[in-house]
């Protein structure tokens, strides 16, 4: 059984209460820090921040379009070996699962983790975010939030979701310890918290909150928002493909490719602590780049472009969460989310596998039955 | 179409499919030489990148061939040979690679007539597939 209660707002301050909140769980004794998304102070710009000091959390700004990285790989970095102290993390809904395909591969723990997850109301593109938050982020967050929470919206001055964000059917955080419930309740007068997990309902019992009932418009409001952004999913699946069907196509698609790897370093799932394509296996020999020219007359460079992105797709589709971070990071913007989850809706589908969806299910690759998949064997 | 010759990178492990082939040579039994053999001492070590990269070098089908369940000299190489191969299959197929250019069989070391009769129906399979496109178009 879930453990529902709420945590009352002043003055319609959603932000506030949420800060209100995260202030009680770091009083806590054993609790050592929080890891929010946090305004800095130098610029207004939201960064995940790992905060000792209660008083530094009135710049936590959770409800922030800004999403310039997946807090999963700092997470990941925080959790990977003990640290005589307990963690709570607020993440997003894609930043958990990723953090649990990262737990899956022996790169994170959650033995002295805490996750705190929020409804996601979505983010803004980096580009859009870092030109459209202006001086008052307190005010912009706020539009943001009223906007989206009153069903008018995220589409604003000029910005609106990032195609990752609307082509998310995850939006609520069902692998954190405790979830806060955004959609579908009274964000005017009150948000939820509901605990998850025992190690959730442990934390959530000592901070003395007042018992509620999820409300019956919640269910209704979910459906209707993963509904939509199935349907959007769905076509930019189709999209992507007509685009890419056959190899020529894909060239196409990955024409402005410039070899950077940011893609890779963005994606929170990219798992290998070094990537084979900056290792001397693609060292190749002046000589034979010569070669390759000669046998068509013509080699672009640097090579292995194609080569790269389809060597990613086996390593990482199968975790691909939907961050949409390796579309953050082009420089060249390319369309890489939409290749990158299109692809890993099939292989997940194939495997019959969902990426963050349980600490339990084993990664497809980590594994194997004796009698399956005969359609791959034999000629 | 007819004389088209194509390009089957096969990638045999010691143990079972490769030690066949051998014994499809001493017996004097003969196969396409289409067929160009890689041996790796199983299966389980053919890494994606192998394949992917054989493809974007041109060539027109790719085998794996290993040892029959439960005969792996390593135990469980081919269970995991299996699994690749379809994680291979579903990307590849969405950009447009015929999912018959990329075979996983298993043949023991004895089947030497097995082993040429396969050699045969993949070199006609592919033959009548026609070429990987990657070898006729310029691809980055």
């Amino acid at each position: 059984m879930v453990k529902t209660t709420q945590v009352d707002l002043k003055d319609q301050d959603l932000l506030g209460a949420l800060r209100g909140f995260f202030k009680a769980v770091l009083e806590r004794e054993e609790i050592s820090a929080i890891l929010v998304p946090w305004r800095l102070p130098m610029k207004n710009t939201v960064m995940p921040t790992l905060i000792t000091d209660p008083q530094q959390l009135d710049r936590a700004d959770p409800l922030s379009p800004g999403f310039a990285i997946n807090t999963a790989r700092v997470v990941s970095r925080l959790t990977r070996r003990a640290s005589a102290g307990k963690v709570v993390a607020v993440m997003r809904p894609c930043e958990i699962r990723a953090f649990v395909e990262l737990v899956k591969l022996r790169q994170g723990r959650t033995e002295e983790l805490v996750i705190i997850g929020l409804d996601c109301l979505g983010a803004f593109g980096n580009r859009d975010y870092f030109r459209w938050v202006g001086d008052d982020a307190e005010a912009s967050t706020q539009k943001f939030y009223r906007a989206v929470l009153t069903g008018s919206g995220a589409a604003m001055d000029g910005v609106d979701l990032s195609r990752a964000c609307k082509a998310c059917e995850l939006p609520t955080a069902d692998g954190a310890d405790i979830a806060v419930g955004l959609y579908g309740v009274d964000t005017a007068q009150h948000l939820l918290v509901q605990a998850r997990t025992p190690e959730g309902e442990n934390l959530l019992g000592k901070l003395g909150l007042v018992e509620t009932q999820e409300p019956p418009g919640r269910m209704k409001a979910l459906e209707k928002l993963v509904a939509e952004r199935i349907a959007f999913r769905d076509e930019m699946f189709n999209q992507t493909r007509a685009a890419t069907d056959n190899m020529e196509k894909l060239g196409t698609y990955l024409a402005n490719c410039v070899n950077c790897y940011n893609c890779r370093v963005a994606c929170p799932v990219c798992y290998c602590r070094e990537c084979v394509f900056v290792t001397d296996v693609f060292d190749h020999e002046p000589a034979q780049y010569l070669r390759w020219a000669e046998r068509k007359g013509a080699v672009k460079l640097p090579t292995d472009t194609l080569f790269y992105h389809l060597t990613r797709l086996a390593h990482m589709s199968t975790a691909c969460v939907g961050c949409g971070q390796c579309s953050n990071a082009c420089p060249n913007d390319l369309s890489l989310m939409e290749l990158f989850r299109s692809v890993a809706h099939r292989t997940q589908a194939g495997f019959g596998y969902a990426a963050g969806r349980s600490l339990d299910e084993k990664p497809p690759l980590s594994e194997f039955r004796e009698n399956e998949f005969p359609e791959v064997v034999g000629i | 179409m007819n004389d088209f010759e194509p390009t089957i990178v096969a990638f045999f492990c010691n143990w079972c499919t490769y030690t066949a082939a051998d014994l499809a040579g001493t017996s004097r039994l003969s196969y396409p030489s289409n067929i160009k053999i890689v041996r790796v001492m199983c299966t389980g070590m053919v890494d994606p990148k192998y394949v992917i990269k054989s493809f974007l070098e041109g060539a027109d089908g790719v085998l794996i061939s290993g040892c029959n369940p439960g005969d792996c000299h390593y135990i469980n190489g081919n269970f995991k040979a299996r699994r690749r191969i379809k994680l291979l299959k579903e990307i590849l197929a969405q950009f447009g690679f015929q999912p018959e250019r990329l075979r996983l069989t298993w043949i023991g070391a004895s089947d030497g007539i097995r082993f040429a009769e396969i050699m045969r129906e993949m070199t006609a399979q592919i033959k009548s597939l026609g070429p990987n496109e990657g070898r006729l178009k310029m691809v980055i």
